[in-house]
């Protein structure tokens, strides 16, 4: 889709790589309050997902019969695989098989950060390698990226949610599935960005030079798209843990006995009436761990991009 | 202007069999055989290959590509596998409740986000646009089933105001109808109204610097009619562009919303769909989305040309 708004936003993203490179862009990141406040709200997340086995966790796929349907804060008993039995305090209840609420939510954790994570990883890195391509080698320029117009117009939510129902739902599979409607967003904003940088005098420099292609796209291109490719990445991140989240909540996700936040409030909706606190407690920590990641991308943008920062 | 219309119709062709390969390929490069799928557990070697040469999933790929965006071409999705019913019917019996939420949502977004927008625009910096770009962040990162579920539990549950969930038909009467709909449209425009508001404060913000609008004050005009006769209207085309683009979170937003509220959409179609493996109605329902959303842009770029007659094709 050729629309204005996308384009706009491409041009002016090709400020941000200008903006690294001016001394202080580190600096003005720091100072940011944005950055500072999500930066430090994510920080408290990794915490939580390293340490959440010391965290007064017990292991999340454990259950017993006498705790169902605890209410928050109330004590139970909980039985170990070894066959011991645990006095626990259920801090946010547990559900109908008397599963720790508290320690599902904690270990969840884990699961949204790496999915976020590795799925803006994977979108960039393919990202990247067409945007090059498509932005670098002119003949392949045209295929790409109709290629690419194609997927967009795929809703992002149904590519993923038909690639995980497809493949069997497994981390990797999710991860990939998260990724791939993402990846024309990318590859777009990189061929941009290498169509503007490709006309700069120490490009044609080292073009006169005969440097090889390939070290000019990986020497003195690629290193200029980092800043917008770092915001964008931000925001890939927060849409990740949100579909994940949702694929989970669908019941096409990763299977159930994983204890991701999607999962958790899948198995709570059905006693929503009751117990409504098993769908609030992970919704709040995903809309929290969203919430953080979108400011810190706000925080980058504003700092990075400071055509882009006035406009949105 | 009619050559334009041509060239942008025509630009919609190969975005749309690019669509329609990715499609057909998606479904192609999933390990499992659909045959196997479709025969069940049960089924022995022979009825397994029996049901591949019935579906032509014994020839050459390109073939069975060829036969299948042939039959595409005449509308015909091909059969379900779970339901036993053409693809085409089915969508068609899921449409009602998913135009209708569709329909609501943006009617309630464009409503509300629009004078949020121009009212943050103008007041560029206050206490009032300060809360609107705050709260636009979180109705980015509030995920719709969270927030479905705290309005239920508050408007539904402690107020008993509204029905928790389900769908009426609208041949039952208007009344019933609108009441199943008033939350799930709720719920669905909080990301859209957040989109929305964003990029007309954006947009109307940027028209405020123009030159007319000191022209339009300077000669005495009341500000509600500067604000939106001079400034909004020559705002129109990113917010009419973005409300194009959101329709893609639209259709996103469909297919969890509809799970939450137990509507008999084209969402809910497409999760059991999933669920069931049941490969056509999958495809069937991807190609319609897609289909809609390609429209939609289509129909947004067009209107340019009424919202701004500086626009020439």
């Amino acid at each position: 889709m050729d629309t204005p708004g996308l384009k706009q936003y491409e041009a002016l993203s090709v400020e941000s790589a200008a903006a690294l490179r001016q001394e202080g862009a580190w600096r003005r990141v720091q100072r940011s309050w944005s950055v500072r406040i999500g930066g430090t709200a994510l920080v408290v997340l990794v915490a939580v997902a390293l340490a959440a086995p010391w965290l007064g966790t017990v292991d999340p796929a454990l259950f017993d019969a006498g705790s169902r349907d605890l209410l928050p804060g109330e004590r139970g008993e909980i039985t170990t695989l070894e066959g011991a039995t645990l006095h626990h305090k259920f801090l946010m209840g547990s559900d109908s098989f008397g599963r720790d609420i508290y320690s599902r939510v904690v270990y969840g954790t884990r699961v949204s950060l790496i999915v976020g994570v590795c799925a803006a990883l994977v979108a960039l890195a393919f990202g990247i390698v067409f945007g090059l391509c498509a932005g670098y080698l002119r003949w392949l320029d045209g295929i790409l990226m109709r290629v690419m117009d194609g997927l967009m117009a795929i809703p992002a939510i149904l590519i993923a949610i038909a690639l995980v129902g497809l493949w069997r739902a497994s981390l990797v599979t999710v991860i990939v599935a998260i990724a791939v409607p993402e990846i024309p967003r990318v590859t777009r904003l990189v061929r941009s960005l290498v169509l503007t940088i490709r006309e700069e005098p120490y490009v044609e420099a080292a073009i006169a030079l005969g440097t090889p292609t390939w070290k000019i796209m990986l020497g003195h291109i690629l290193p200029n798209t980092v800043a917008p490719l770092v915001v964008q990445g931000t925001f890939i991140c927060a849409s990740a843990i949100l579909v994940e989240a949702i694929l989970s909540f669908l019941g096409v996700g990763l299977p159930p006995d994983i204890p991701t936040w999607g999962n958790i409030m899948a198995e709570g909706r059905i006693q929503f009436v009751s117990y409504p606190h098993n769908v609030f407690f992970p919704g709040v920590f995903l809309a929290v761990t969203v919430l953080a990641v979108n400011i810190l991308g706000d925080g980058l943008r504003d700092t990075l991009d400071p055509r882009m920062a006035r406009r949105v | 202007m009619y050559s334009f219309l041509a060239r942008r119709l025509l630009a919609t062709i190969p975005v749309l069999l690019v669509v329609a390969v990715l499609v057909f390929l998606l479904l192609r490069l999933t390990p499992g055989d659909p045959a196997a799928i479709l025969a069940g557990d049960a089924a022995s070697t022979e009825q397994i290959a029996r049901i591949r040469a019935s579906l032509g999933l014994d020839r050459p790929i390109l073939v069975q590509f060829g036969i299948w965006f042939g039959n595409l071409l005449s509308g015909d999705l091909g059969e379900s596998f779970y339901y036993k019913q053409r693809v085409t019917d089915l969508i068609g019996q899921r449409l009602e409740p998913t135009v209708s939420l569709a329909a609501f949502t943006i009617l309630i977004a464009v409503l509300v986000s629009v004078p949020l927008g121009v009212a943050a625009a103008w007041r560029f910096g206050g206490w009032f646009d300060r809360m609107l770009m705050g709260f636009s962040v979180l109705g980015f990162s509030v995920p719709v089933f969270v927030l479905a579920y705290i309005l239920i539990w508050f408007v539904s549950l402690k107020l008993g105001l509204l029905p928790v969930q389900g769908y009426q038909r609208l041949a039952d009467g208007f009344w019933p109808y609108f009441r199943h709909l008033i939350l799930p449209s709720v719920t669905l425009s909080v990301i859209y109204i957040a989109l929305i508001a964003r990029v007309t404060r954006a947009s109307v913000l940027e028209a405020l610097g123009e030159d007319y609008i000191r022209t339009a004050r300077a000669k005495g005009l009341p500000e509600l009619r500067v604000v939106v006769r001079h400034a909004l209207a020559n705002a129109a085309v990113p917010i009419v562009t973005v409300i194009g683009i959101g329709v893609a979170l639209l259709i996103g937003g469909v297919v969890v919303t509809e799970s939450v509220y137990a509507i008999p959409g084209l969402g809910r179609l497409t999760v059991d769909a999933v669920l069931a493996r049941d490969f056509p109605t999958i495809q069937g329902v991807i190609l319609f989305f897609s289909f809609v959303y390609v429209l939609v842009n289509l129909l947004v770029d067009l209107s340019y040309v009424f919202l701004d007659p500086r626009i020439r094709y």
